[in-house]
């Protein structure tokens, strides 16, 4: 590894293209996970923001945090007005009615925004090829509403709306493998990535960004208000979740998965769920379960890429 | 010289959006509505009209597309009619605040349960209070004349609002009438070319749909509804210049036989040429009836509708669309509250028929205005009546 300490000013834009002041919670890793993307992006960009947390923390009138064209209307049609801007974009440069350049749009959205509500929309988009980069913020839950479950929570973990109870274990169903679903699409460009690995993520939004065609990156941004973790954590917790094979980094390029990162040897899931109170009420039994289910999937990903 | 010719309406509007040299066409298929989409793929298809033809998989998804198409400064288009113009409405409400210049047809159909896929004006009523500007339609050349007006008012910048143009499902959709279509020259002259003010683009950037506390919500809604009242102006303004290019003329509320009639019978939309046959034959036996038509339904032409019925004594309004449990007609309600304050004021009668795609023939509006004067005189237990129901 080299010490990234020495480069790190020289490979990374000073401009702060999602600019500070905004509302996030101590600790956010999905503003993180926003702040570098941006830094990837430059500023030939226009945004589309799905309602969520980073809408509400960054765009109150009269203010914005956004230092390149930015774009909110909904919750769950993010990747339809993308579908529309790249759209107008370029039949008005065919029709000459603006200046040929390249202007890159990026769709970005939660867990829910994705996973959820704005499969459709999503899926749609992909389908007929738009090219544009969907970045899914997931801090598995609806966290801006009060962390409310959805497919993208992982089993067990107490929320609102799935909470631990006395004949409750909390979210009762296994996360939605949302990059296997745009995976799927047979589009040019999957791949996770996590702020704990800034570089790796970076690497990542520029790839998405390139390609022609639709591309799609998931990003798992530790939430501590949501996850009832120390704020101090979140980086750490983000490297624990890729260390212990429950998030791993990969990319599938054209259909071909790779690997980003391959610990010799998988850390046991506990380590993980042990600094998060939403796992707090799981007994041993179930942390194994999930450690053997997280074994299973990190297995059939590495046969998958190799 | 422009030629009249035969053609189906749906089709002579798909080529009123060539005309109008559309830059993003976004929809979803939905009887009665297909036609229009199916005639702009195909005028895509063979190169005919230089845009992108976005084929979405729903209409939320249609409207969302066509705020990103319309913020990014192109020429926007889409059509969708009942259950599909429900599914966008939430959209609805967002192209209006945020002042995007949308056009779109909507062929106006019922709403389901049960499904029905003919005409009437529920799925109109339900996005009433949407913000778009409003027009409904009549034939097929005011439906051809409407798309380019629309598309003049929308992107005027004194307006950028959305604009909705109602035409009747099948009944007007998918006849064949004899419509002149404008030269390109002439529409070119008429419509210019889209100058979205602060399009999204990198190089102004600019942030669009923020969130607004309580401290700034009141302030851009009322900015928005001064905006949409001070539109008509610009309404009326389009239709006049567009009555000096191409001699066809437009008003709010138009009259037939209306000036010297004691009762007068108020319909919107295509049915209101049978309505004409109706009047006429009534009026040929000595009866002093007469009809208003309502062209421009948002903003409300509310001195306009106040003018038109000074003279009469008894005002008949006929709904195609049910206010559950509530005071009748839409369209009724909207009318009586405009009177209501007016010292000479008519006695007013609600009306609900034509739902479904069931049609008003001549003779049904005959009955229709007779037992409209019969209410007038004796008054009626009910709020309103249903024409021709069987129960």
């Amino acid at each position: 590894m080299p010490n990234y300490t020495i480069f790190v000013p020289r490979l990374l834009t000073k401009r702060e293209n999602f600019a500070p002041g905004h509302r996030a919670c101590i600790g956010c890793g999905e503003a993180l996970a926003v702040r570098l993307a941006c830094k990837a992006m430059g500023q030939n960009i226009i945004v589309v923001n799905a309602t969520g947390c980073m809408e509400i923390v960054a765009s109150q009138l009269p203010y914005t945090s956004w230092r390149v064209p930015w774009i909110h209307t909904l919750f769950e049609n993010t990747a339809a007005v993308a579908s529309g801007i790249e759209a107008g974009l370029k039949v008005m440069m065919r029709k000459r009615r603006m200046a040929t350049q390249e202007i890159n749009v990026v769709a970005m959205a939660g867990d829910g925004g994705t996973a959820d509500i704005g499969i459709q929309a999503l899926s749609g988009a992909m389908e007929r090829g738009h090219d544009f980069l969907y970045l899914c913020f997931d801090n598995e839950a609806y966290m801006n509403t009060g962390i409310q479950r959805s497919s993208a929570t992982p089993f067990g973990a107490s929320t609102t709306t799935s909470p631990a109870g006395k004949v409750s274990i909390g979210q009762f169903s296994w996360k939605k493998d949302m990059p296997a679903i745009a995976a799927a699409h047979n589009i040019p460009y999957v791949a996770t990535a996590c702020p704990s690995y800034p570089f790796d993520l970076i690497e990542k939004v520029k790839k998405g960004l390139k390609v022609k065609g639709p591309a799609y990156v998931h990003i798992l941004s530790v939430c501590p208000t949501g996850w009832r973790c120390a704020t101090e954590l979140t980086i750490k917790i983000g490297r624990l979740a890729v260390e212990t094979g429950i998030f791993p980094l990969y990319e599938v390029e054209n259909g071909r998965y790779k690997m980003s990162l391959k610990p010799d040897k998988l850390r046991p899931v506990n380590e993980y769920m042990k600094l998060q109170r939403r796992f707090r009420h799981l007994s041993e039994k179930t942390i194994k379960q999930i450690g053997q289910r997280v074994g299973e999937e990190y297995g059939k990903l590495l046969e998958k890429a190799a | 010289m422009a030629q009249r010719l035969g053609m189906e309406v749906s089709v002579a509007l798909g080529e009123a959006v060539k005309l109008a040299d559309a830059d993003v066409i976004a929809a979803y298929p939905i009887t009665p509505q297909t036609h229009i989409v199916e005639h702009l793929a195909e005028l895509v298809a063979d190169g005919e009209l230089d845009a992108e033809y976005i084929p979405v998989e729903s209409e939320h998804s249609a409207m969302s597309a066509c705020l990103g198409a319309a913020a990014s400064g192109a020429r926007t288009f889409t059509a969708s009619a009942g259950q599909g113009l429900e599914l966008m409405h939430e959209v609805l409400y967002v192209a209006s605040s945020m002042r995007l210049p949308i056009v779109m047809a909507v062929v106006n159909r019922a709403l389901s349960a049960p499904l029905s896929v003919w005409g009437d004006h529920s799925d109109a009523m339900a996005v009433r209070d949407t913000g778009w500007i409003q027009l409904f339609t009549e034939n097929g050349q005011d439906v051809v004349d409407q798309v380019l007006c629309a598309f003049r008012i929308a992107e005027d910048r004194r307006v950028l609002l959305p604009v909705m143009i109602h035409l009747d499902g099948f009944h007007l959709s998918h006849v064949i009438e004899p419509i002149t279509l404008p030269e390109q020259t002439q529409v070119e002259q008429f419509l210019g070319t889209n100058q979205y003010p602060l399009p999204l683009h990198p190089n102004k950037p600019v942030a669009m749909g923020d969130f607004g506390p309580p401290f700034i919500y009141t302030e851009t809604k009322w900015a928005q509804e001064v905006n949409l009242r001070k539109s008509k102006e610009v309404v009326l303004e389009c239709w006049q210049e567009f009555g000096r290019t191409f001699k066809r003329h437009y008003q709010p509320v138009e009259g037939y036989h209306s000036e010297d009639a004691r009762v007068l019978l108020l319909t919107m939309g295509s049915f209101s040429e049978t309505a004409m046959t109706a009047i006429e034959r009534m009026r040929q036996n000595g009866q002093e009836v007469g009809l208003i038509r309502l062209r421009l339904w948002r903003p409300f032409p509310f001195s306009e509708v106040r003018r038109a019925v000074k003279n009469a004594e008894l005002l008949i309004v006929l709904d195609r669309a049910i206010s559950f449990g509530g005071p009748g007609g839409p369209v009724c309600s909207e009318i009586r509250s405009a009177l209501y304050n007016q010292e000479k004021r008519p006695k007013i009668v609600s009306f609900v028929g034509g739902l479904g795609g069931r049609d008003i023939t001549v003779d049904g509006f005959e009955q229709i205005i007779t037992r409209g004067i019969e209410i007038g005189q004796k008054g009626s237990e009910q709020e309103f009546e249903i024409f021709g129901v069987r129960e």
